[in-house]
């Protein structure tokens, strides 16, 4: 259920991205889905990978400071109002959301939504509870 | 005590004993060393003049440049059939400085180690490892004659071959160890790896100096060993280890004053500071024969402690912590500012030592300073909240500990520049001219 994302420091320098990216490129791991946080200062790159062992291996080996965060991947109806409805039944649940980012999934053209809570089993509890499908891990991967 | 005569002397009567030798080493500098008795002419001073221990402030500084300039015995007081031991310590730039001890310099510092180890609780009951290099550099056999004159059994490993150290640390029942408190955690790291539960040896106390370390350290050590982790002080233009060393109550280092006068100076005007005040300290070495040391600047900054009688029962002042070198201090905003202090704090909130630079520059008329800070997986957080938050918590601590305020930066692992020996911890990009 839990999908592991791997998260990144960057400095906020021209370079420092593209030399991240490179760098995986070059592991022959490919990138799912992607988000940049970013400060005027710093930055938070986190990937979600096929091969998140080989990649992390990758970036540690090459000095870069990464750790490893466990997400849930939320399938959005495809409808007005589809996000907005999971973030209802998130609320109704007191359940904050620390960040989340969003792709459409090519095989389906579903959006899927990356979400990281605090809590991530009690959310998945009530997304389940609320009929709302969750992406194993593994789909996610193989995306 | 190892010797309560002399460390517990009342101290209306050690001042007239400093007053005293004073006296004598002056008279002997002046009469036997051309470079002291040019200097004291230069600076007006007879030696004659010099009646207390309260006059050594009309006595002219030495510095390490001097001894430099003496290279190899222009400072040596006496003539060389009475120099029974030569010692060196390594300068980083140019040539290395040299002492010369007499008979009776080695057995005076012999003592005042001897006393260092006694601090601790020593006795001649105990097996002491020395794992200070021996050789030119003063750590190794300074300690080992110390533990001779206290009668206890010295081990004399010198540095390195950590396993071999622990092997004889266990199998022979060591009880003191003299090293650098860095290799004291090598030692427990390595013991780790070979499966040495070292919690269940007989050690009681370690003697650790001959570079900068922090509370944070002390506490990690005695952590890992079953050990009081004491702080020793000394250097080679002095004698050695054992100018000043911490008694148990582990709240400062006693000066071995009947041997050793120390002053505060501020480093900038060279007048005394009072106690309580840091600035740099500057010895008098009252026994001295073979190099009589006058008011030397050790660029060591540190305070005379401001405080009653010692519970253990030593009347000697006690030095504060050494809290960095003249050489960096930095004035930031008219603040003294070590990057000492700086990486205290660092390894106070991150638990190891972080890879840190001071750039410290000029804008208008205002210093400003940044502290540059490798972020380590230990400290990375995934969400941005949680590295504001590690920088707002360093530059609190920063203002809270230091009373600057500091940008923080956080950078990338390795962009900090290492330099081959010593990191490079200050860019001063000021232009004070």
């Amino acid at each position: 259920m839990k999908v592991r994302q791997i998260s990144i420091f960057l400095e906020n320098r021209s370079g420092r991205l593209a030399c991240v990216l490179k760098e995986v490129g070059r592991a022959g791991v490919n990138i799912r889905a992607l988000s940049l946080a970013d400060t005027s200062d710093f930055g938070i790159l986190r990937l979600i990978v096929d091969d998140v062992d080989k990649c992390l291996g990758t970036l540690r080996a090459g000095g870069h400071t990464v750790s490893l965060t466990e997400v849930l991947a939320v399938e959005v109806p495809d409808h007005p109002g589809g996000l907005a409805g999971i973030l209802d039944v998130l609320s109704a649940a007191n359940l904050n959301v620390e960040y989340m980012y969003a792709f459409v999934c090519r095989a389906t053209e579903k959006a899927v939504v990356v979400f990281r809570f605090e809590d991530a089993n009690a959310a998945i509890a009530a997304l389940k509870k609320a009929g709302i499908s969750i992406l194993p891990a593994e789909t996610v991967y193989a995306l | 005590m190892f010797n309560p005569q002399a460390e517990a002397m009342p101290v209306a009567e050690l001042r007239r004993l400093q007053g005293q030798r004073l006296r004598e080493l002056v008279q002997r500098a002046y009469d036997h060393v051309p470079f002291y008795r040019a200097r004291m002419q230069e600076q007006g001073v007879q030696p004659g003049q010099i009646r207390h221990i309260e006059d050594v402030g009309k006595l002219p500084f030495t510095t390490k440049t001097d001894f430099r300039d003496q290279y190899p015995f222009g400072m040596f007081a006496v003539p060389h059939r009475e120099i029974v031991r030569i010692h060196a310590s390594s300068g980083t730039t140019g040539k290395p400085t040299v002492v010369g001890y007499t008979r009776n310099d080695i057995a005076n510092w012999a003592e005042c180690a001897a006393r260092s180890l006694a601090c601790g609780g020593a006795t001649a009951e105990d097996t002491v490892q020395i794992a200070y290099g021996y050789g030119l550099f003063t750590g190794g056999l300074g300690m080992h004659y110390g533990a001779e004159r206290l009668g206890a059994a010295a081990l004399p490993m010198s540095a390195g071959n950590t396993e071999k150290q622990i092997m004889l640390m266990k199998d022979f029942g060591v009880t003191v160890l003299c090293c650098t408190p860095s290799y004291a955690l090598q030692i427990a790291e390595v013991a780790a790896q070979m499966g040495v539960d070292l919690m269940h040896l007989p050690l009681k106390s370690g003697n650790f100096g001959a570079e900068p370390w922090t509370e944070a350290m002390r506490t990690h050590i005695e952590e890992l060993l079953p050990l009081k982790a004491l702080d020793i002080y000394g250097l080679s233009e002095v004698c050695g280890p054992g100018v000043a060393n911490e008694c148990l109550e582990q709240h400062g280092l006693h000066v071995f004053e009947d041997h050793f006068y120390p002053e505060i100076i501020d480093p900038r005007t060279g007048d005394p500071l009072p106690d309580g005040q840091k600035g740099e300290l500057v010895f008098t070495c009252l026994t001295k024969e073979g190099v009589p040391l006058i008011r030397y600047r050790t660029r060591d900054i540190t305070m005379l402690l401001a405080e009653g009688p010692c519970p253990c029962g030593r009347t000697s002042r006690k030095i504060a912590r050494l809290m960095g070198r003249t050489d960096d201090m930095l004035i930031i905003r008219g603040i003294n500012v070590f990057p000492s202090q700086v990486e205290d704090v660092l390894v106070r909130i991150e638990g190891v030592h972080p890879q840190y630079l001071i750039v410290v520059d000029r804008q208008g008329n205002l210093d400003t300073m940044e502290i540059k800070v490798e972020v380590t997986e230990k400290l990375f957080s995934d969400e941005v909240r949680g590295l504001e938050a590690l920088r707002e918590k360093i530059h609190h601590q920063i203002r809270t500990m230091l009373n600057v305020s500091a940008k923080i930066t956080l950078v990338e692992p390795k962009t900090i520049e290492r330099t081959l020996g010593k990191a490079k911890r200050v860019n001063d990009l000021r232009k004070l001219t």
